[in-house]
Formats: C-alpha cells, structure tokens, sequence
C-alpha cells in the first residue's frame, strides 16, 4: 500500500434509502403521485374564474356580518350555549370513563389481557373522526344535544385515557408499594397510591380536554347533533351568507375564549 | 496580515466589551489571546470577521479594510478568514464531508450548494484534510457519532478548506479533555507552518498558550494589557493579567505589560520586528 | 422575613383558589345540564337502539366493495395533496412567523396572524366555505384541509426553527456563504426531524379529516357516507367504516415508517 492513491474527486452523500437509484425512484412516485392528486381535482381555468367570481361574490354576501335580526341573534346565542354545555357535560362524562380505561392501558398495573383491551378501546376511539362517531349516535338516539354529548364524550376516552395512561406508566412505584405493603386492596392501592400523584394531571387534562372539546361542539350540530354547528349549516344552505360569517365569527370567539381560559387554568395550576 | 487598530464594541446593553484593541498578526506566527472570562477575547475574534459588529476601529486583512464592507463584499472577505469554535458548531446532522465541503461554500453557486455538487478538486482536496486532521474513511459519518476531538478536527478541517489567509480560533480546547487538546493545538500549529498562515488563537489554558504560541497577548476588561513572547508571561504579567494588580515599579520586562490606557504602541512595533 | 410572609400567604390562597375552581366546575355542570334538557328516555333506549343499529349493519355489504374504492382514491387524493400544499405553504409562513428569521416586526405579525387565523376556524367550516366559492367537489375539500393545515403546521415548524443552534448558522455566514446557503447548510438540517414530524402528524389528522368533510360535499368518501346512512343502507355504512379504518391504519403505518427513516 506504499503506492500514492490517485485522491477520488466525487462524493456523493450517503442516502437514508438504500441506494440513490432507490432513493430517485421514490421520489419520482411521490412526484407521480401529486400530479396525479392534482389531476383528479380537474382544476381548469374556468373553474378558476368562477370561483374568482363567486369568492367576490360571498365575501359581498358575507360583509357586514348580520347582527340586527333578533330571532338569528336568539337562534346564535341558543346554538352556542347548548354547544359549551355539550362541551362540559362531555368532558365530565368522557373523563369519568376515561378514568378506569386508562389504569386498563396503564402497562406497569394492569395485567397483559386487561391492557390490550385497554388498548383496543383507546384506539377505536381515535380511529374514526368526531363527525363519523357523532352520525352514528344521532341515528342511535335522535337528533339533539344528546348524540353530541355521546360522540365528544366518546372521542374524549381516546385522548384522555392514552394520555393519562403515560401518565401512570411513569409514576413513582415506591409510593405505590408504601400503601401495598400497608396490606391495602389493589382497588385501594389505586386510590392511595396512584390516584393523588396522578391527580394535578387529571385536572390539567380535563382542562385541555374541554378546550378541544369547545371546539369539536360547535361543529358536530352540522350532522345533527345538536349545538350551533346546525345553525350555520343552515344558514348555508339558506344562502344567508351573512348571518353565515357571523355564527363563523362568534365561533372563533367562543372558540378563543374558551382557548384564553384553559390556558390560564392549566398556567395557575402548575 | 491582519492589522486590528483601535478595536471597539460596545453592546447594545451597554456592555463595553472592546476599549480599543490594537494588534497585528503576521507571517505564519501562531498568537495566543488568554485574558479572564468576560475580557472581551471572543468579542475580539467575532468583530474581525463581523459575526460581531464592531462599534469602532479598523480591521484590515491584506490591505483590505474589513469594517466598511457590505454584503457581497463582506461575504468574500470572510472566504479568507477560517473560523474555528470552541463548541465546534458543525452541522451535527450532516455528514463530515458535508461539514468539510461547507468551507467552499462562498465559492459555490446556491443551487449547486443545495444539490451538494462541489467542484471535484475540491472534493479530492477534502479528502486530503480529512486524512491530514486524522478522519481518514470518516467521510460518510454524521457529525454528531463523532467524539469532541474528532469535531474540532472537522472544525479545522472545514476551515482550511476555505485556503484561508488566517486562522481565527476561539478556544478550541475549552470542549477537550487536556491530552486531545494537546493533539488539536498540535495540529493547529502544524498547518500555520505548512500552509504559512497565521494563527489566532483564543485560549483558557495559559500552560498551553505559552507553550505552542510565538506571541502572547492578554486581554482585560476590553483592554490589552500585555503582549510580548511566551517567556515574558511571568507571575507578574499573569497577576495583571487575571487579578488585575497593579504593575510594580520597575518589574517585568519593561515596554511588555502595556499599561492599560495606553493600548499597544509599543508593542506593534517589536511585532513588526519579529516578523521580519 | 418577606418570604415567609408570601410564604403564608399564598397558601391559603391557593386552597382558595382550589376551592373556587371545584365550585366553578360544579356550577359549570350543574347549569349545563339543564339547559340541555336531555331527554332520558332516549338515553334508556340508547343500547338497544345500538344494537339494533349494530345488526342492522352486519354483516358488511362486501358487494359494495367495488364501488367504494374510487371515492377512497379520492379520499387519499385529498389528505395528500391538502397535506402537500399546506407544507409548502407553511415554510415562508413559519420563516414568517418565527422570531429568529423573520425580517421584522410586521412580517412577524402576518405571520402570527395567518397562523390564528388558519387554526382558529374547523376544517369543516372551511370546507362550507370552500364549497360556496369553487362548488362541491375535491378540489374543495383539498382547499379546506390545506388552508387548516397551514395554522398547525406553521406554528409548530416556526416553534422548531426559534430552537436551533445559531452557533452552526453563523459557522456557516462565518465561510463567506450567503443567506440562503447558510439556511440550507444552518438551518434546515436543525429542523429536518421536526418538519417531517409535523408533516406526517398532520397527514394522520388529515386523513380522518378527509373521510368527513364530504358530509358538506367537498368529496371523498364522506359523500358516500352521507348518501348510504341518508338511505339507511347500514350494511353499505360499515362497509365504508371499515373501508376508512383501513386508510387510517394504513396511513398510520406509513407516517411511523417515515418518522423512523428520519432520524
Ligand atoms: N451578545 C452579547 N450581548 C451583550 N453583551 C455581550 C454579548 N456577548 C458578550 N457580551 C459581553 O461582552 C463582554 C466580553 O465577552 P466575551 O464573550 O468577548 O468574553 P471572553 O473573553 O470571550 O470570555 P470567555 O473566556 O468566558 O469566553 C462580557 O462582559 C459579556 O457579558
Ligand atoms: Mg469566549
């Protein structure tokens, strides 16, 4: 090896694929894949100028936002009641059962069939989105507050429980063991020894919980399942475009008061 | 050679970090900068090549006066200038030849330094350093699965590719345990002689800064207040350095501690000597 | 001394404050329960009427299959392209809305602003919107997710890039590169994880998205949703349920798989 090596002139960077060719190959398909996407949207000039056209077209309708009729005033201020009470009765419900699902999915308590049901129930609630879950419960129990409050409390289990669930796989074990070496119950150990250092996170979740649930209320009234959401579906189809930005308007209002106190409740918390 | 004269930086939250600092660094000498922490050292070095705006004096680097530069300008002139740091600052989540290819990027087109496609002397010459700094077949390493020392030698790695026309280092030992420290200076000194530029060099550690450098300068709340050959650094120059005493009447070797607001005079001119 | 006054202080103010809060939350569901005036008797018939939904529904109408897979395509269609687009789009709103790049201090409030207001409004509410401008259809319903995305993945991204290490930016500047060299040397490795994390968190969400914004007729499989539970055809309703679980597994097992090539 005494020989002078002629020094390489190229590099090329090492690719997380496994070759270049591979790694090109990928991206072609990717590329391929877009254009693909964007073919089937069939976007065409004149689909861009009507909807040129119709965009000035809702935002005359939109501007000024109706505020002047009573009855659509009394109509928005019912809607968005019923959708924060929607919220806070699912957050109270979805975190009651949450509660015991997530000791289920807590791996360093529960034993393996009783974790993978926990699992299994954590996951069927994050499958589907709100609105598929809150359709059903509307065919099941009718149209109302009531299929909402199903629905939020249902998509509540999923986050909740998962969440709380970590919570628990890293608690303290020595206080756990201080209360079961006092010969309590495993029911009681869980009380005593669990629930209290898991108890600020609780609140702080439930906190979060009702946030996203606010905003998932005033949506779910779309399919029927109660709250302000029907109210703007109806003033869409009604092409009534103003009173539609106002209930928009009012949403994100709601929607950010209801971010602004959850964020100082969970601030004054910690 | 870079001629520094009057060099001040005043921070924006009134920190006085550089009174006028005046110092010349010429041929291939190797200057070390030792000074307390807090005396204005990497202030000092950042303001040569403006990552740090100087608040006044002049930097000039071969006849070309740094401070009035803009944009492009300032951008070419930092081409001449290696920069070598004391937390390394690689683009940890980038290979080492990566890293190393950095140093031509003022040479480079932007579409061609986004494709990584660099000219192919540059790439043999990278393979050329990698091996003299001692990171022979490291090239397709990311930089984070290296150790501290191999870092600093992809630091000065990326740094000579630049063929600058000075070295500017701000304390590359701080990060190093004392014998890859040793390595790294060795190193440093090594490629000033090889490839005759000179070296500035920030540092901590005054047992190293006498032994490896030509010319010792120590820096003191913003002020210059010795300069003068390793031998010179007595326990005297050092308390005035660290401790900031006074300078006892007729000790030390006189015309070397500088008195503190009188920076430099005399001193540059025995610099200009010694170059010669 | 003073310490021990705030000390003292703050304590019971604290217990008073636990105390308020309880009340507030008691009163919060108390008063919330009634003005929905639910109707128990629903509540009582609730099971059986889901199990009878549940029989009604099995077994699955496998011959239906056929005509699922096209809106499903579309479904796909949509979360990627509305993915794709809000990407693009938030990496000059997040250079925007990041503290560190943005060029001043009215940059930095668009940007702020494009992210509240992107995030502030359901991606539902923009599909209604989308829908009265472009008419039902895909198209739509890509609009409404892209414009959503661009909000969530602004925010986070902008959030990544005021974290990087400055030091390997200005080592970068320090080689005589320009800006957008040092960006693409300094910056965008730094936020390479972060931004595809992002990416594909929002993928999962706008696919669950996608399968539901045609309930307001801006395409994808809702659309069938909607028109087979509008008819009572349970059989073709789960059909499309387990159709929607299998792009939502899917594309969980593809974004873990990208997230893991990443490092
Ligand atoms: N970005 C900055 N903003 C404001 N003041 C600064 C800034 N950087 C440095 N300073 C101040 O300038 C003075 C000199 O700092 P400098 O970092 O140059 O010292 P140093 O000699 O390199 O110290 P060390 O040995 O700790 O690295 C210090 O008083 C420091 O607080
Ligand atoms: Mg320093």
């Amino acid at each position: 090896m005494a020989t002078e090596q002629q020094p390489r002139r190229e590099w090329s960077r090492p690719t997380a694929f496994y070759n270049h060719y591979v790694k090109w190959a990928v991206y072609a398909a990717i590329a391929v894949f877009l254009v693909w996407s964007a073919w089937n949207m069939r976007i065409s000039l004149d689909r861009i100028v009507t909807g040129w056209g119709a965009a000035v077209g809702l935002i005359q309708g939109m501007v000024p936002p109706e505020v002047t009729t009573q009855f659509k005033n009394d109509l928005l201020i019912e809607g968005l009641v019923e959708s924060v009470a929607m919220s806070v009765i699912a957050t109270i419900v979805g975190v009651l059962l949450s509660i015991p699902v997530a000791f289920m999915a807590a791996e360093n308590i529960a034993p393996k069939p009783v974790y993978w049901t926990g699992r299994g129930i954590i996951t069927g609630s994050r499958a589907l989105h709100e609105l598929i879950i809150a359709i059903i419960a509307v065919k099941a129990v009718g149209i109302g507050a009531l299929a909402g409050v199903i629905a939020l409390s249902y998509k509540t289990i999923g986050f909740f429980a998962k969440l709380l669930a970590e919570e628990i796989e890293d608690i303290d074990t020595g206080q756990m063991e201080a209360v079961e070496a006092t010969g309590a119950s495993r029911i009681q150990t869980m009380l005593f020894g669990v629930i209290p250092q898991v108890m600020p996170r609780i609140v702080g979740l439930s906190i979060y919980r009702w946030d996203i649930n606010i905003r998932h209320s005033t949506i779910v009234g779309i399919v029927g399942a109660g709250g302000i959401g029907g109210t703007l579906l109806n003033s869409f189809d009604q092409y009534d475009y103003d009173f539609f930005l106002t209930i928009i308007l009012a949403i994100i209002a709601i929607v950010m008061i209801g971010e602004l106190i959850s964020t100082y409740v969970r601030g004054r918390i910690q | 050679m870079l001629s520094v004269t009057d060099l001040q930086k005043t921070y924006s939250s009134g920190d006085e970090a550089l009174k006028g600092v005046s110092l010349d660094v010429t041929g291939n000498e190797t200057v070390s900068m030792i000074g307390p922490s807090g005396a204005g050292k990497s202030t000092f070095i950042r303001c040569v090549n403006r990552l740090t705006e100087p608040t006044g004096g002049s930097v000039e680097l071969d006849g070309l006066e740094i401070t009035g530069l803009s944009g492009g300008e300032l951008r070419d002139a930092r081409r001449d200038m290696g920069m070598i740091f004391q937390e390394y600052n690689l683009i940890e989540r980038l290979t080492v030849m990566e890293n190393v290819l950095s140093g031509r990027l003022g040479y480079v087109s932007t579409w061609d330094a986004f494709r990584r496609k660099f000219a192919g002397d540059d790439i043999a010459r990278a393979y050329e350093v990698l091996d003299r700094v001692g990171l022979k077949g490291h090239e397709d390493n990311r930089a984070d699965e290296l150790s501290g020392g191999q870092r600093q030698r992809v630091g000065i790695a990326r740094a000579i590719l630049q063929r600058p026309k000075i070295l500017l280092v701000d304390e590359p030992t701080s990060s190093l345990d004392p014998e890859t420290s040793r390595a790294v200076m060795d190193l440093l000194t090594e490629i000033a002689a090889e490839d005759d530029i000179p070296v500035l060099i920030n540092i901590h550690e005054v047992d190293l800064a006498v032994e490896y450098a030509d010319r010792v300068v120590g820096l003191r709340d913003g002020q210059k207040v010795f300069e003068g050959d390793p031998p010179d650094l007595d326990e005297t120059a050092k308390g005035q350095i660290y401790r900031g005493e006074e300078i006892p009447e007729g000790a030390g070797p006189a015309g070397k501690v500088v008195a503190a607001d009188a920076p430099g005079e005399a001193v540059t001119e025995e610099g200009d000597l010694r170059s010669t | 001394m003073t310490d021990y006054r705030t000390w003292e202080r703050r304590t019971p103010q604290q217990r008073v404050g636990r105390y308020v809060l309880i009340l507030i939350a008691v009163v919060a569901t108390a008063v919330s329960w009634q003005l929905l005036q639910i109707n128990y008797s629903y509540l009582g018939t609730a099971p059986v009427e889901f199990m009878d939904l549940v029989n009604r529904m099995y077994p699955p109408n496998v011959g239906y299959t056929g005509a699922v897979v096209s809106p499903l395509i579309e479904t796909v269609h949509i979360a990627i392209l509305g993915t794709a687009l809000a990407i693009l789009m938030s990496i000059p709103v997040s250079l925007l809305g990041a503290e560190n790049t943005t060029p001043n201090r009215y940059t930095f409030l668009l940007g702020k602003f494009i992210i509240s207001a992107s995030r502030s409004v359901n991606v539902i509410i923009w599909a209604l919107v989308f829908v009265i401008v472009l008419g039902s259809g895909a198209l739509a319903g890509t609009l409404a997710i892209a414009v959503r995305s661009i909000g969530f993945c602004s925010k986070l991204i902008a959030e990544s890039i005021e974290e990087i290490d400055p030091g390997q930016v200005e080592a970068i500047q320090a080689t005589g590169a320009n800006s957008v060299e040092a960006a693409i040397y300094g910056i965008v490795p730094q936020i390479k994880p972060a931004f595809i994390g992002v990416a594909t968190y929002r993928w999962d969400i706008n696919v669950r998205a996608s399968t539901i914004i045609g309930f307001v007729g801006a395409g994808g499989i809702g659309v069938e949703l909607n028109t087979s539970i509008n008819f009572f055809a349970w059989q073709q309703v789960l059909t499309i349920l387990i159709a929607i679980l299998g792009i939502v597994i899917v594309s969980e097992v593809v974004s873990a798989y990208l997230r893991r090539k990443v490092r």
